[in-house]
Order: structure tokens, then C-alpha cells, then sequence
């Protein structure tokens, strides 16, 4: 019975707007729902007060094949070059430099993550997820999104940090 | 008597179980091990061994592992594949091109794993089309189909596609014999004018592309199985024949009339020889060759116009006929290249050719008339030994490494092991039922790994749990690590596999492709980044540039779409990581949908016919939010104004 209500209703709605008039701007309902990029603190698994894109770990090395890594005061323009490039076909599609996407924005990321987490991050974002805190809370407050391993080497993953040292 | 062996074999399995359970870790010889610890492959181990299974009519290949018989994969060869968009999609309908157009079947028999100095180099698999007569390559690395070559001058692509020792070539002889060139003709004028054309399509060695070099017109024979000559006898080509008698109709009976048949042992490298020296005609010709490129993921036909033909009788010493009894279908040569085996398939007994007594009897010119000008030698003059099996109607022969020869019955259902040199019969095992086939990895080629045999059935019955009147042909695997051969195992396959070919599984493991890498992705429809992602149009053909990663498309909201447009989807899958393909799919589509590989790019065609807002989505569940992996596409009427325009998250 709902459906054939449903189906009249519609059916009139396309009478109506056949001929490819813009439909009325409906506004959708609304509930007293907080959005779930909002709600990192209420989230069980999350002991930090602080969103953990906003945390700052700097001491963290996180897990993965990279233990140690001394960054050289001069930015490497030419390897930024290449980690801009990397960055581009590999990583846009959920990261986008001045807005947060599917995942965070790079932007800032020097200031809140050491150099081997985030490489450990890039080189193997599976086992960074099962082992790593931050790697943990940033998947739930990103939806359940896991970030993809793209498979990238050592040297390319070096690169695209170069490449965030400069944003 | 049946119910009675089934019970002694009842109490002997219930036995064994027995023995196993108080003798577990220890194997000392077949009844103080069970077999369900033999084949069984714990969790998260893997099997020892790849088996390739023909899969007959189902015009696919299929992959096994061994002991366990579990199937790992399904390689779309000659037939569409909705699983994967295979014949489908736009890059792969030119793969099913044939001089008779799109041709979307055909019965796959006979996979042979190329070999370099006789034994087993696991760079491709050959396989071929039974129908329309075609020959197969898939790379054992992709394990996808790279190249098919139609066969002109062929019908029934029979006596294939089984490659000489160093891969240098794949043969296609034809079951049929047909008039050459094809013409207008009454079909009972066949005796004397049809042929049957024998050829050798060359493998690149760095990239195995196939060319058809040459074809030798035979008599109007029906060519049934071929085996290389190996070692000694690298060189020679030898190939069955049935209907010698030249019948063109009620063959069941026409065609049993001889004593004996042929084994025609051709010297195809004498013919390369004359070949290279201008030999051979030039004959007009109509066939396609279709190549599937790894690096646009995209594959070509292309209509080749000529083709070389060989009269045997011009070519002397190239081609000796070996009287063989009773209609042989299996011919099979031994690990050394010394014998020959031929299956009358008629027959109780195995003739065994030698290849020392071939070539004395073709100096000494011991001949027996000759057939079209083609030598026949004395039987008794190449004969090297007849097995008594005791058996009726053999077909096929592997071998061991240990000098010895596993024949299949079909009639008597059992597999008979016998010794090469002695004919002597060493065991015999009753099969479940009417076995054809048999594969021992390597068990074609000079170095065969045999510890275990698959028999291959035609009948099933009563060994599985029923499914109406339809149902798969059952496979036996058998330990012949032993002196008498263990059945082990029963398991279904696909289609009806005519022959198979394995290999030991480090052959392949390593070398098998985990992704393709997006910066080598030379698609001409390849989006390399989510940012070059885009729709245009020319005309009323439209092209979606798009790229999928966890969970999105890129874009996933379209506009501007009409009815009577030809839209193009071109997904380029943006994932790098093993395993990790996403599907495409979106309502009306009257093809299928398409899996994308890591790093691949696949082409789907949509005609919208009806004005709405269609929803697409990922067939494949690729993350948690794959349910979320979805989009729309507005169509307008076929004069609508609705600008062209695409979006993500805006």
C-alpha cells in the first residue's frame, strides 16, 4: 500500500517536473544527531580528549619497517618534486591538501606526527592500524575508512614526506 | 559383485582410518597412513602443486591445487565471464574475434605448460579451441589470457595444442578434414579431396607471441592427439589418426573398418627447413589474431590474410606413416623420447612404437605402400613392444620418473601402470567411472614430478551428493609415490576437463602477478590521478574518465547524460595493494559488469534508454564502507539542455 502511494506520488512529482524544471530545494529531516567526526570523545576506544587528527604525537615512531629517521634542516627540492608527483596520482583520491576528504589533510602533519610515523604510516597502514593508538583513533574518527597500502617503496615514501615538509 | 567391492573397499578405508589414527606422523608405505592426511591442507598452508584443468565446454581453464583439489581460480579463455568481465568489456570482446565475427564459446581442451629443454619453464599455458578452431596462450604470471590465434584450413582443433621441447612451436592438427580452401562441394566426395591440415604456429621466446608459420595438407585423415618428440626425437611430431577409411558419414561405424590406423611422425624441422628455403605455397586465407597487451590492458584483433601450406610429398623424408591398431586416440611419448604410445582405443592392448626402429626402418625403407604418396612403414618394423593389459579401451598415457606408464581405460574404468621396456603390467586401480584423461605434473615432458596422478572422469553418477541431471565430472587423485598407486580423493571439476597439465607449485609462486602498477598503466583511457578524473563527450558518445579507490568512485555524480547516448565507463582502479580489485556495474547494462584489478583499467559500455537518475556501484565488497561505493548518473531526455557535469563530495 506505502509503495503504491509511493509510486502515485512520484509519478505526479515526474508529471510535474517533466520537463526538466529544477525540483523544489527540500531540506531533508532533521534529528538531534552530532556528526560523526564530532564525536571522537565519546567514542569508547578513544581515551585522548583531544580528535586524534588534532593530537600531537610527536614522540610516537608508530610501527612499521622504519625506526629511525633524522630529516636534514634543508627541505630536498627535487625529492619534493617527486613526492608531489607520488602524492598526486597515489593519495588524492582521499587526501586533499586544503580540506579534510576521505581522510585528513596533510597539511600540518610535521608539527603533530614524527617523520617514522608517518612513513611507517604510508609503508603499512594494516599493521599501523592493528598496533598503533593514533593509527587506531584516527580510523574510527574517519568513519571506519582504512587507509589503502598503495604499495609504495621506502624511497617513495620518503619522497611524499619531503613533500609534506613544504605545506 | 559391485556392493561387494564396495563394502571390501568400505571395510579398507575404515581400516586405514584406523591404522592412521594409532600410526599418526609415521608413514611407513600406502595402509599405515590414512588419505585424508594426504590431501589435507591445514588452514593457511598451501598446496604443493598447480593443476590446470581443461575445462571442455565451459571454454575455460581452470586452476587447482594438489593434494587438496581445491579450485583456486577460473581463467576465461574462449568464453564470456560476467565474474570478470572477460569478453565483455571493451578491451576484451576483441579477444573473441574470429573470421565467423564474434565468436563467444568454444570447447577448451589440452593445457601444456611451455618447457625449455624439455621440462617445464612455467612461463605460459597453451590450450586450445575445439570448435572454432583456435589456439590459446595465458601467462602464468597473470594468469590471464594474452593471445588467440584462429586456425584456418582447420576444423575441430583437435590434435592440439601441445608444444616441441623448447616451446619453438604449438601444434594444431584438425580433427575434421574439410576441403582446402573451403568450397562448394558434395560432402561424399570427401575420400581423396578433403584434408587435414597439420600446423606449426611459432612462440616468440621473449614474449610468446604466436605466428602461424606453416601447415602441412595431409590426407583427409582425422588427426586426434599429438605429442612432441622429446630428447632423441626432439624434431619429430608424431599425431594419432582415426577414419583413415576417409567415411563421411555413420563414422561410429565407417570409420572402424580398418585393422589399423596411423601414427603420422612428422619432421617438422626438416619442413622449417624447407619453409625458411622458400618451400611451401602461399595460400589466401581469412583468420584472426587477437593479442591482449598487460601494459593498455587492452587487446587487438587483427585479420590475417595468408597463410603457408605444405604438400607433404614435397617435402621427402618429412613424413612416415606407423600402422597403429584399433582407431589410436592417445599418443604419448615416454621421458627419453624413445617410444611411442599409441591407444587404440578399441583395443585391449597398447602398442608401443620405438623411435631407434622408426628411424632404421626409414633407412632400410622398410615400407608397407604408402598412403597419398606418404611412406608407410611395416608395423612389426617399428613395433617395440604391445602391453597385455588385460584392460579395454585405452586412452591416454602419463608417465614417472621412474620408467614407468600410467594408461587410462575408458571402458574398463581403471588406470594400469605398467613398466616401459617390459610391458609389464605392475597395478591397476578401478577409476569412478569411464575415465579419459590422466595428468602427472610434468608427466608430458622429460622430466616428470610424479608423486601424485589425477584421473580425469566422463562419468560421475552416484559419487557425489545428486544435483538433478546435471553434474560435474569427478576427478580421482591417486598417490604413485608407491609401488601400487592410492586413491586419495574424489573432487568435482568445471565443465569437463579434456586433459590437464601441473606443475610443482615454486615453479610459480613467486612469479605471480600480486598488482599492476599504476605508472605503467598505458590505457588509452587510463585516469592516473583522481584529479584528471572527467566526462566528455563527442557526439552521442560519451567517455567517463573515473578511478576507484576504498570506497569511492571518482566521480560519483554525473549529469548531462541522454537517452541514445553510448556511454563509455572507463574505471581505472586506483589500488596498489594485492587483492584488492572493485567492481563496476550499473543498472540496465546490457553487459556485464567488470572487475578491476589494482592498478588496471576496464572499459564497460552503457546504453540508457530510459530518463531518471540510475545508481552504480562496486560489485566487489573491497572495505568496510563498500556498501557506501556507489553513484549516480542523471539521464535527460535525448534533447535535454542538461549541461555535462561531474562531482565528488560537493
Amino acid at each position: 500500500m506505502k509503495i503504491i502511494v509511493r509510486s502515485i506520488v512520484l509519478l505526479c512529482s515526474l508529471l510535474l517536473f517533466a520537463c526538466g524544471d529544477k525540483e523544489e530545494k527540500k531540506e531533508g529531516f532533521s534529528v538531534e544527531r552530532s556528526k560523526s567526526s564530532e564525536v571522537n570523545t565519546e567514542t569508547p576506544a578513544t581515551t585522548n580528549e583531544v580528535p586524534a587528527s588534532q593530537r600531537i604525537t610527536l614522540d610516537e615512531k608508530g610501527v612499521g619497517p622504519i625506526k629511525e629517521l633524522t630529516l636534514d634542516p634543508e627541505i630536498n627540492t627535487e625529492m619534493v618534486a617527486q613526492g608531489e608527483a607520488i602524492f598526486k596520482t597515489n593519495c588524492t583520491a582521499c587526501h586533499k591538501i586544503d580540506k579534510r576528504f576521505i581522510g585528513p589533510s596533510p597539511k600540518g602533519i610535521m608539527e603533530r606526527r614524527s617523520p617514522e610515523w608517518i612513513m611507517n604510516m604510508i609503508l603499512d597502514p594494516q599493521l599501523m592500524v592493528e598496533q598503533d593508538r593514533c593509527a587506531k583513533d584516527l580510523l574510527v574518527e574517519f568513519n571506519g575508512a582504512a587507509m589503502a597500502n598503495q604499495n609504495l617503496t621506502e624511497e617513495q615514501a620518503r619522497a611524499i614526506l619531503e613533500y609534506f615538509r613544504t605545506l | 559383485m559391485k556392493k561387494v567391492r564396495y563394502s571390501i573397499l568400505g571395510l579398507l578405508g575404515l581400516a586405514m582410518v584406523f591404522i592412521g589414527c594409532n600410526d599418526s606422523g609415521k608413514s611407513n608405505g600406502a595402509l599405515s597412513s590414512s588419505a585424508a592426511e594426504k590431501v589435507y591442507v591445514a588452514p593457511g598452508e598451501r598446496d604443493t602443486y598447480y593443476a590446470f584443468l581443461s575445462g571442455g565446454y565451459s571454454g575455460n581453464l581452470t586452476v587447482y591445487g594438489l593434494p587438496s583439489g581445491r579450485m583456486f581460480k577460473e581463467i576465461p579463455v574462449f568464453s564470456q565471464f560476467p565474474t570478470s568481465g572477460y569478453g565483455y568489456s571493451e578491451e576484451t570482446k576483441p579477444m573473441l574475434n574470429t573470421s565467423f565475427g564474434f565468436v563467444p564459446w568454444d570447447d577448451l581442451h589440452h593445457p601444456d605448460i611451455s618447457q625449455t629443454n624439455g621440462e617445464l619453464d612455467g612461463r605460459w599455458i597453451f590450450v586450445n579451441g575445439n570448435n572454432t578452431p583456435r589456439l590459446a596462450r595465458v601467462s602464468l604470471s597473470t594468469f590471464e589470457t594474452e593471445e588467440i590465434i584462429e586456425i584456418p584450413n582447420s576444423a575441430g582443433n583437435h590434435s592440439s595444442s601441445f608444444i616441441t621441447e623448447n616451446t619453438e612451436y604449438v601444434v594444431a592438427g584438425t580433427r575434421f578434414s574439410v576441403p582446402v580452401p573451403q568450397r562448394d562441394m558434395p560432402i561424399n566426395e570427401y575420400k581423396g579431396n578433403f584434408k587435414g591440415a597439420l600446423s606449426f604456429v611459432s612462440v616468440a621466446p621473449d614474449n610468446g607471441r604466436l605466428n602461424l608459420e606453416f601447415q602441412v595438407l595431409m590426407p583427409g585423415f582425422n588427426y586426434d592427439l599429438s605429442r612432441p618428440g622429446r630428447a632423441k626425437s626432439h624434431g619429430w611430431f608424431f599425431f594419432s589418426t582415426y577414419n583413415t577409411e576417409e567415411a563421411n558419414s555413420l563414422l561410429e561405424v565407417m570409420a572402424s573398418q580398418n585393422d589399423k590406423d596411423f601414427i603420422a611422425a612428422v619432421n617438422w624441422m626438416k619442413i622449417e627447413e624447407y619453409v625458411k628455403n622458400g618451400g611451401g605455397t602461399k595460400m589466401a586465407a581469412n583468420y584472426a589474431h587477437n593479442v591482449y597487451d598487460e601494459h593498455t590492458h587492452t587487446g587487438t584483433s587483427t585479420m590475417k590474410k595468408e597463410v603457408i601450406t605444405v604438400d607433404p610429398t614435397e617435402v621427402p623424408g618429412a613424413i612416415y606413416l606407423l600402422p597403429t591398431p584399433k582407431s589410436p586416440h592417445g599418443c604419448d611419448v615416454d621421458p627419453t623420447g624413445q617410444y611411442i604410445i599409441g591407444s587404440g582405443k578399441l583395443s585391449a592392448d597398447i602398442t608401443v612404437h620405438s623411435f631407434d626402429k622408426m628411424m632404421a626402418a626409414i633407412e632400410g625403407e622398410k615400407f608397407d605402400g604408402e598412403a597419398y604418396g606418404i611412406p608407410i612403414l611395416k608395423f612389426e618394423e617399428v613395433l617395440a613392444g604391445t602391453v597385455k593389459s588385460g584392460g579395454l579401451g585405452p586412452l591416454h598415457t602419463e608417465f614417472d620418473d621412474r620408467g614407468n606408464a600410467y594408461t587410462t581405460f575408458f571402458i574398463s574404468s581403471e588406470v594400469v601402470k605398467w613398466n616401459v621396456g617390459t610391458w609389464e603390467v605392475l597395478d591397476r586401480k578401478p577409476t569412478y567411472y569411464s575415465v579419459g584423461h590422466l595428468m602427472i605434473p610434468g608427466g608430458n615432458s622429460r622430466k616428470p614430478f610424479a608423486k601424485y596422478l589425477v584421473a580425469m572422469n566422463k562419468i560421475t553418477k552416484d559419487r557425489y551428493l545428486p544435483t538433478g541431471p546435471e553434474m560435474e565430472h569427478s576427478a580421482q587423485i591417486y598417490d604413485i609415490s608407491g609401488e601400487k598407486m592410492e586413491l586419495l580423493y574424489d573432487f568435482p571439476t568445471h565443465g569437463e576437463p579434456h586433459y590437464a597439465a601441473g606443475c610443482p607449485a615454486e615453479l610459480l609462486e613467486p612469479r605471480s602477478k600480486k598488482i599492476y602498477r599504476l605508472d605503467e598503466n598505458k590505457h588509452a583511457y587510463v585516469t592516473p590521478s583522481p584529479d584528471q578524473a572527467r566526462v566528455e563527450r563527442s557526439g552521442n558518445e560519451v567517455h567517463v574518465y573515473m578511478s576507484t579507490i576504498r570506497s569511492h568512485f571518482t566521480p560519483d555524480n554525473i549529469e548531462g547524460i541522454k537517452v541514445g547516448d553510448k556511454v563509455y565507463f572507463h574505471i581505472t582502479n586506483h589500488e596498489q595493494d594485492f587483492d584488492v580489485p572493485h567492481g563496476f556495474s550499473i543498472i540496465g547494462q546490457n553487459t556485464s559488469e567488470i572487475l578491476v584489478m589494482p592498478g588496471q583499467t576496464k572499459t564497460t559500455l552503457w546504453e540508457p534508454k530510459q530518463v531518471g537518475v540510475w545508481p552504480f556501484y562496486c560489485t566487489d565488497f573491497c572495505s568496510a564502507l563498500h556498501q557506501e561505493m556507489q553513484g549516480y548518473v542523471r539521464v535527460s531526455p535525448a534533447n535535454s539542455n542538461v549541461e555535462l557535469s561531474w562531482s565528488l563530495g560537493e
